[in-house]
């Protein structure tokens, strides 16, 4: 059983209250900061911790902070990214939705350590009822003294806001959620400069996912360097993984970065395997945007070690047998899919999010979108398989912000492990739509009941 | 047609546009619309728009901008429950697309269509953040999750029972 920082609570009964969440311990990071370190000092334990930014790029959040600017009479502002828009991920749902109060918490010793005295939770505005959960966690810290002027008699005055979009997956992108967050369209920014230096209103701000301001909490309680010891290399502490598709046990799991991806997958402390007895196909570990990898490469990397559900191990092999972490979104698909089907669903997504400002992302993704659709009904073409490949090479990389190659890199991943799948599509127009290609030449993997 | 506030809703304007520090009561717009939309027929006509760029006192172009750009936002109207289904990758994987099937067999709508009663919509959506509880919609501020054939059923009922009640 592994060790659990965020959720280990998370089961108990009204939680989601303030009175029952003081009870379990909570707040307490919030007085150990304000009474007896100073904010640079709770900055020092999240760079010891190895802390990485939990949204999908793995930034390490410690590093991040430190270049917050800090001149003179300028507010700085601390946001939370609860945008979460990444297919296949639902992990700051859960978190919010029933133990909001750890992230009230670790906003507020995350505001001190930043001296932002005005704190956004940006939430995507789907997730309406998450909004009434978060006021009413933030009027209860309130009425208990964890907010408002002159907190615990430190001197530091902290107001936190849920500011909810309106359904934008570019909103996930941190300078297209300022952008929104001043009441705009959702357009990326051209960095630099960074938010750090010119961000929500042009002042300083940080922009952290909501899992890495919960992480605060326990790093602050327990001390970077004890959080640093839980998991591998520089994979530290725990990470939230939401696991979905064909799955016995789909739902949100925190994982201490020491297992390995087939134990995640078949172990029933986990997802529990496949159901029906099934054999695994593929599988996007962290999120749509992320390469999706065949079962031999996905259990083993190519040089026939374990993989593991570490930063490190999952990356292992680049983008040509590996993939990423990314946010932690893990998508199984079992013998019976579609992998051609899937990926037109994933470019129909980035067609429908592109923002519109840059061309290769804004006509490439529709391009991408119909070439598949064509495919996927049997009217392909063989040369539309190196058009596609075409496509997305001229896309990622070339766009203001990573949308571009979000959209990329699925299409890219599925048809460097699945050509013969794409083919066999082409090839077979009658057959494709009656039944699917199945495992073919790449599920060497036997199912496990 | 004078477009106003209710009082509860102007109490409700008031404290979104105090978030925000003052002279950027322009962020609020989004917020602002999502109050809009629901106390003014569940969609965003023009003289609801202009109506709210002049409460935040902006150009009723800003605010055309930001009503286009989101999804959640209807520039047309719509019926009094509005199915979101979400048929991205992992609930395609779990059977979205029949989903969207049955509602055609049973209402006759296609995403994008309302039923001539105006009682029921159909949109077909990307991803909300349901992927682990597929397949799945959102109806209203709710999601429905887990969905099969007869929970269509019985949500079709409770519409029908939920708006008898109502009138």
């Amino acid at each position: 059983m592994g060790r659990k920082l965020l959720l280990d609570k998370a089961h108990i009964e009204n939680i989601r209250l303030y009175d029952v969440y003081r009870r379990e311990g909570g707040y307490r990071s919030v007085e150990k900061a304000l009474k007896s370190m100073s904010p640079d000092q709770v900055t020092e334990e999240v760079k010891k911790s190895g802390l990485r930014g939990r949204g999908g790029a793995g930034f390490p959040t410690g590093m991040k902070w430190s270049f917050l600017a800090k001149p003179e009479g300028v507010p700085r502002y601390l946001v939370v990214n609860a945008d979460e828009s990444e297919p296949g991920t639902f992990k700051d749902r859960y978190l919010m939705e029933f133990i909001p109060h750890l992230l009230i918490e670790g906003m507020i010793t995350s505001s001190y350590a930043l001296g932002s005295s005005r704190s956004y939770i940006y939430i995507r505005g789907e997730y309406a009822w998450i909004v009434d959960i978060l006021e009413q966690a933030i009027a209860e810290a309130k009425n208990n003294g964890w907010l408002g002027k002159n907190i615990l008699g430190s001197g530091f005055d902290c107001e936190i806001y849920v500011h909810p979009g309106a359904g934008a997956y570019i909103c996930g992108e941190e300078t297209a959620l300022l952008e929104s967050l001043e009441g705009k369209r959702g357009n990326p920014r051209i960095k630099p400069p960074f938010p750090a230096v010119k961000g929500l209103w042009d002042c300083p701000t940080v922009v952290n996912n909501v899992e890495t301001i919960a992480a605060v909490v326990p790093i602050v309680n327990e001390g970077g360097e004890e959080y640093a010891k839980i998991g591998i290399g520089k994979s530290t502490g725990t990470k939230l993984i939401s696991s979905c598709g064909n799955i016995k046990k789909p739902g949100v799991y925190e994982i201490d970065m020491t297992i390995s991806v087939e134990e995640f997958i078949y172990s029933d402390e986990y997802c529990g395997g496949i159901p029906k007895g099934k054999r695994l196909k593929a599988c996007i570990p962290g999120g749509s945007s992320v390469p999706i990898l065949p079962a031999n490469l996905l259990l083993k990397t190519a040089k026939g070690e374990t993989r593991m559900m570490t930063y490190e191990s999952l990356a292992d092999g680049g983008f040509a047998t590996g993939s990423m972490m990314g946010s932690g979104g893990f998508i199984v698909l079992d013998e019976t899919q579609c992998v051609v089907r899937h990926t037109y669903t994933l470019a129909r997504f980035y067609r429908h999010e592109s923002c519109g400002q840059c061309s290769p992302c804004r006509e490439g993704t529709g391009w991408m979108e119909k070439i598949l659709l064509n495919i996927e009904n049997g009217k392909g073409k063989m040369t539309d398989v190196d058009l596609l490949w075409d496509i997305q090479r001229k896309i990622e990389g070339n766009t203001i912000c990573p949308l571009g190659d979000a959209a990329a890199w699925p299409v890219a991943a599925a048809i460097r492990h699945f050509r013969d799948e794409f083919e066999w599509h082409i090839l077979n127009p009658e057959e494709c739509l009656r039944r699917n290609y199945g495992l073919a030449n790449y599920g060497s993997v036997p199912a496990k009941v | 047609m004078s477009v106003q506030f209710s009082e509860t809703s102007m109490q409700e304007f008031k404290r979104l546009v105090a978030a925000y520090p003052e002279g950027k009561q322009k962020s609020a717009v989004i917020p602002v619309l999502h109050l809009a939309q629901k106390e003014f027929g569940g969609w965003l006509d023009v003289p609801v728009m202009d109506y709210v760029a002049s409460l935040l006192n902006i150009l009723p172009i800003e605010v055309y901008e930001v009503a286009t750009f989101y999804s959640m936002y209807n520039l047309k109207p719509v019926g009094r429950y509005m199915f979101e289904v979400c048929q991205t990758g992992p609930c395609m994987l779990n059977g979205s697309d029949d989903i969207i099937k049955y509602i055609f067999e049973k209402l006759g709508i296609r995403p994008g269509e309302t039923t001539n009663d105006g009682m029921f919509s159909l949109k077909a959506v990307e991803c909300l953040g349901a992927c682990g509880y597929a397949p799945m919609m959102q109806m209203g501020k709710n999601y429905r999750e887990h969905l099969t054939k007869e929970k269509i059923d019985s949500i079709i009922n409770e519409c029908r029972e939920n708006a008898v009640r109502q009138n």
